[in-house]
């Protein structure tokens, strides 16, 4: 008999498990109707970031230019004659927490709509989610294209990898002359392994020559094997399109090898701590494409620095800051285009925005994507230098 | 007349049936949440017939459910569209069929790792295992037809409340029935004392295999049951950190404990969800936990006297 | 040839403080029994305490002298942390089995990464330049002063270990414990003394470890540790846990392997590699390349 009470009790749980769940009252039914048809009271937005973790960096600073463009909008009234409430959680860099996130946005919170993430990957996650319960998604900084291939309720505010690609090897074959390149990727990261793709396709089409590529991971922190095998391939040019944090340790290993050509790569590159960590010296003749800079002389740009430097204690915004802000701002216009915050209309509203914030003109096209202008950077005496500007 | 532990399995099968077809006015996040829940207790009770009754120790398991995980993605993902979806019913033999396989798939690896390596003791054991599951990762970022690093997406979300729960009563009835078969015996032996039981003639590495391929497959068919939660799969949602998660699972409710565990896996799961705007603090206090739990109660935080039933 | 040669150089230099931090792991391992998995997190804390120093606590860097002052610093810092750990952590387990132990060390681990996560912050930081830097090329080679100041302290450590081990009293008794604790014990032998020394020492070589690996690779994070430490941990179970010779063998030869594969296509897989060469040495040798087998006694 004694044998007998423990499976009683194992059963007897799961039952109680079970049974927790089909006790629990549906506080929620119509999934498809979409969130926010509500008519009054404060417009719910939730936005994802990863504020802990391996990207902290990036998500803190988008999340930053969110909350300041959030508090802007309330300050000037907010939009239909209410106020914005900005809920905020933390996927701390972690797979499986966008998912879950999104839907205790749509179901409980009952978001008008959701903001989030820098990266693609977690993006992708929360994508179906906001697209299936018709909720409006918008992404800052994703620039993998499969994000706004999910469904016609997710945006972004930023271009897309495929366009990032194309200019890096336009600049990398028009500007620095460069014909045999190497490359060296992240194989841990998707936006890596995915710029590296567009970069190659744009490059070799234009009669440039891979000659070796090589890869690394997440958190590695010695390239001089890969670097050394480039030096004896002979390239002029290397494209890195990494995250600042292994970027600066690969530019500064380069120079120290003797390798002296251009080193490129995308907006992952685009922190303070990248010329900390490499060293001003060893950044010269290395470039970077990016979304934003804070030197662009334009008047939203100008005024969203004033306000970021003013409200974070004087730090300088970066393109994820930017990026974050603009996503606010385009949820923001579309809701007063539309005039209600019900998801159908603000979905149609998104598609067709059209307005100029910090980061410049933003306007999608009809995947969803934003056709907007890049820059370029470089570094000269240990400082970011705003290069060039490329339109769309 | 069946045996009372096989009413209670059908039983909780039905009623995680009955459960999930009501299921379609509760909120998504809730259900989520739920889900998440039962695919822990599959995960913390397969590694428990591991890390507790059989004594070994696992840093392995989330490398295990990667490879059920993106095997039935990918059956789901390839074949499915091929049959054509719309067909109704078909969800419910490709979906439980693509479980199966990434299970058995996961199980076989599961063999892979365990057969040359068993005869290695406790902390080797643990590094080779945590050895594999980042090799796992590092195959699959490198694999293209699976994604790579950029993921798998639109794996059809088709895990379901019957499917976790139904999952979850059974894994803990197989782990329950295994531990109390006389053939569960010989695992308890290999806990005990490896070189008494060997000296008694007791075959202990076919029992430490043994409770790697069930635990793997079960690990598989909870990867499966994730794919299809989530709708996404990164190699990097699999990675140590992952394996460490089911692990403090199985230590928290008391290793070789089948309701503490369970119970550790609930709360856990769940109260993750509060804690998330702890953020970083949560690890901290998990760490902690586990610190003194060793000292002061190594047989478990979920294990009161009521339920402390001597195994041997 | 250059590149053969510069790969050659690039791999030492990798290995060698791989080496360090594995002889940490096998002097803990050669005393205690067990794997003390928070020693990677260890070496993390002596990266910091090198970046407070110079950062914070304003102590000069640049200069010979000034870096080895940090040096020294970071490894009295870590000694004192080693130490407070076995205390607090480990010493109520000593007569617990391996697996408790193994799981108080994991806890200890997660605990020092994500206090430091807390402390620290997430985001990399840079690194100072602790020594003069300066890079020597001939024949298309190129090393780095830094690489020397790792292959040199490395060096001197090393010979400092051995000295103490082989020459020292407090050495002898390491030995005697290591050999059987309690015979150990009943000739006189202060056994707890003997583990705190043990534990000062490969805590201090892993903070040491953790400033070299720094100045070498200047950026820094709470969670830099698990992957050298992992390695590191192969590199003494390749050379036999629990001799000191094998592991810094085994460091140099997990450094070299690594390097001159991700010098090639398969630079994608390096990170599979240290695992694979694990599983192959304990399939085929688990005693490593110097180490003997124990068997195993009721």
């Amino acid at each position: 008999m004694k044998n007998l009470t423990s499976p009683r009790r194992v059963f007897l749980a799961a039952l109680a498990a079970a049974a927790l769940v089909g006790c629990k009252p549906s506080e929620n039914s119509a999934p498809a109707a979409g969130g926010g048809g509500d008519t009054s009271g404060d417009i719910i937005v939730g936005e994802f970031a990863s504020l802990t973790g391996t990207e902290a960096a990036f998500g803190q600073s988008s999340h930053k230019g969110t909350q300041l463009a959030f508090e802007q909008v309330n300050a000037a009234g907010g939009a239909l004659g209410r106020k914005f409430k900005h809920l905020v959680e933390d996927t701390q860099s972690k797979a499986g927490e966008s998912a879950t996130i999104a839907r205790k946005f749509v179901s409980r919170d009952k978001v008008v709509a959701v903001l989030g993430e820098v990266a693609s990957g977690r993006s992708l996650e929360a994508a179906p989610v906001c697209q299936q319960f018709g909720v409006p998604m918008i992404s800052p900084s994703s620039t993998n294209p499969k994000v706004t291939e999910i469904g016609d309720f997710i945006f972004r505010v930023c271009f897309i990898d495929p366009f990032q690609g194309k200019l890096i090897s336009e600049f990398a074959t028009k500007t620095l002359k460069a014909k045999k390149v190497a490359i060296l990727s992240d194989v841990s990261s998707a936006y890596s392994v995915g710029l590296a793709q567009y970069f190659r396709e744009s490059f070799v089409a234009s009669g440039g020559q891979i000659v070796i590529e090589q890869k690394y991971s997440n958190k590695d922190k010695d390239f001089k094997a890969q670097l050394t095998a480039i030096k004896a391939a002979g390239v002029d040019g290397i494209l890195v399109p990494g995250y600042y944090n292994e970027v600066g340790l690969i530019v500064k290993q380069a120079r120290e090898l003797g390798v002296m050509v251009p080193m490129f790569g995308g907006d992952g590159w685009e922190a303070q701590e990248l010329i900390q960590i490499a060293g001003g010296e060893a950044l010269q003749n290395t470039y970077y494409s990016t979304h934003f800079s804070p030197a662009n002389k334009a008047p939203e740009a100008q005024s969203f620095v004033d306000a970021f430097k003013a409200r974070f204690n004087g730090e300088t915004p970066d393109a994820m800051a930017a990026l974050g802000y603009d996503s606010a701002r385009a949820l923001v216009e579309a809701i007063k285009k539309a005039g209600t915050t019900e998801g159908k209309k603000l979905k149609e509203e998104l598609a067709a925005i059209d307005f100029v914030g910090a980061t410049g003109r933003t306007k999608l096209d009809a995947k969803r994507d934003a056709a907007k202008p890049a820059v370029i950077i470089t570094t000269e005496g240990g400082k970011f230098k705003f290069l060039q500007s490329i339109e769309p | 007349m069946l045996p009372r532990s096989q009413i209670l399995l059908l039983a909780s099968l039905i009623l995680a049936g009955v459960v999930s077809a009501f299921s379609g006015n509760m909120d998504t996040y809730f259900l989520d949440v739920a889900m998440g829940v039962g695919i822990s207790v599959v995960l913390a009770s397969s590694l428990n017939l591991i890390n507790g009754f059989t004594g070994q120790f696992s840093l392995g398991h989330a490398g295990f459910m990667a490879v059920g995980a993106y095997t039935s993605a990918m059956i789901t993902t390839t074949l499915g569209p091929k049959f054509g979806w719309s067909q109704l019913g078909l969800q419910w033999v490709l979906f439980p069929a693509s479980l199966l396989v990434g299970g058995l798939l996961s199980a076989l690896a599961g063999l892979a790792v365990g057969a040359p390596s068993l005869r290695l003791k406790g902390d080797y054991l643990a590094i080779v295992t945590l050895g594999f599951g980042e090799i796992i990762k590092v195959v699959l970022q490198n694999v293209e037809a699976v994604g790579g690093a950029r993921g798998l997406v639109a794996v059809p979300g088709h895990t379901n409340l019957f499917w976790t729960f139904g999952t979850a009563a059974l894994t803990v009835y197989v782990v329950w029935a295994l531990m109390n078969s006389t053939y569960g015996r010989g695992f308890l032996a290999v806990a005990d004392d490896e070189v008494a039981a060997e000296a008694m003639g007791l075959n202990t590495t076919r029992y430490k295999i043994i409770a790697f391929a069930v635990g793997s497959f079960f690990a598989g068919i909870a990867g499966g049951l994730y794919a299809h939660l989530k709708g996404y799969l990164n190699p990097t949602g699999f990675d140590f950190n992952k394996s460490i998660e089911i692990v403090i699972m199985v230590i928290l409710g008391g290793m070789g404990k089948h309701v503490g565990v369970i119970v550790a896996a609930v709360v856990l799961t769940a109260v993750q969800e509060p804690l998330r705007q702890l953020g970083d603090w949560r690890m901290i206090l998990y760490a902690l936990i586990l610190i003194l739990l060793m000292i002061l109660r190594p047989q478990g935080l979920f294990v009161w006297p009521l339920w402390t039933k001597k195994t041997t | 040839m250059a590149e053969l040669l510069q790969q050659l150089i690039n791999g030492l230099s990798l290995g060698a403080i791989y080496a360090l931090i594995a002889l940490g792991y096998t002097m803990v391992y050669g005393v205690l029994r067990f794997i003390n998995f928070a020693h990677s997190d260890v070496f993390m804390v002596g990266a910091f305490v090198g970046w407070y120093a110079v950062n914070q606590w304003r102590i000069p860097s640049g200069t010979i002298l000034s870096g080895l002052l940090v040096l020294g610093l970071a490894m009295g810092v870590c000694a004192l942390l080693g130490v407070t750990i076995e205390k607090l952590a480990y010493k109520p387990l000593r007569n617990r089995s391996t697996l408790t132990v193994l799981i108080t060390a994991i806890g200890v681990s997660l605990l020092l990464q994500n206090a430091g996560q807390k402390v620290f912050g997430a985001n990399p930081k840079a690194y100072p330049a602790l020594f003069p830097t300066s890079q020597f090329h001939f024949a298309g080679v190129m090393v780095s002063s830094n690489q020397l100041v790792v292959l040199v302290v490395t060096i001197l450590l090393l010979g400092g270990l051995h000295f103490v081990v082989h020459h020292t009293k407090i050495g002898t008794a390491m030995r005697a414990v290591s050999f059987n604790a309690t015979a150990a014990s009943l000739v006189g032998i202060h056994i707890d003394g003997v583990i705190s020394f043990t534990f000062a020492l490969g805590s201090a070589l892993a903070g040491a470890g953790g400033v070299l690996y720094a100045i070498n690779y200047p950026s820094i994070d709470p969670f830099m540790g698990t992957m050298p430490g992992l390695k590191a941990f192969v590199a003494a179970v390749l050379g036999g846990i629990g001799n000191l010779p094998g592991a810094a063998l085994g460091g140099l030869l997990i450094g070299l392997v690594e390097t001159f594969v991700s010098g090639t296509r398969a630079s994608t897989f390096r990170d599979a590699i240290a695992f694979a060469i694990l599983i192959l040495i304990l399939l085929l040798r688990p005693a490593g390349l110097l180490g003997k087998l124990r068997v195993e006694k009721v």
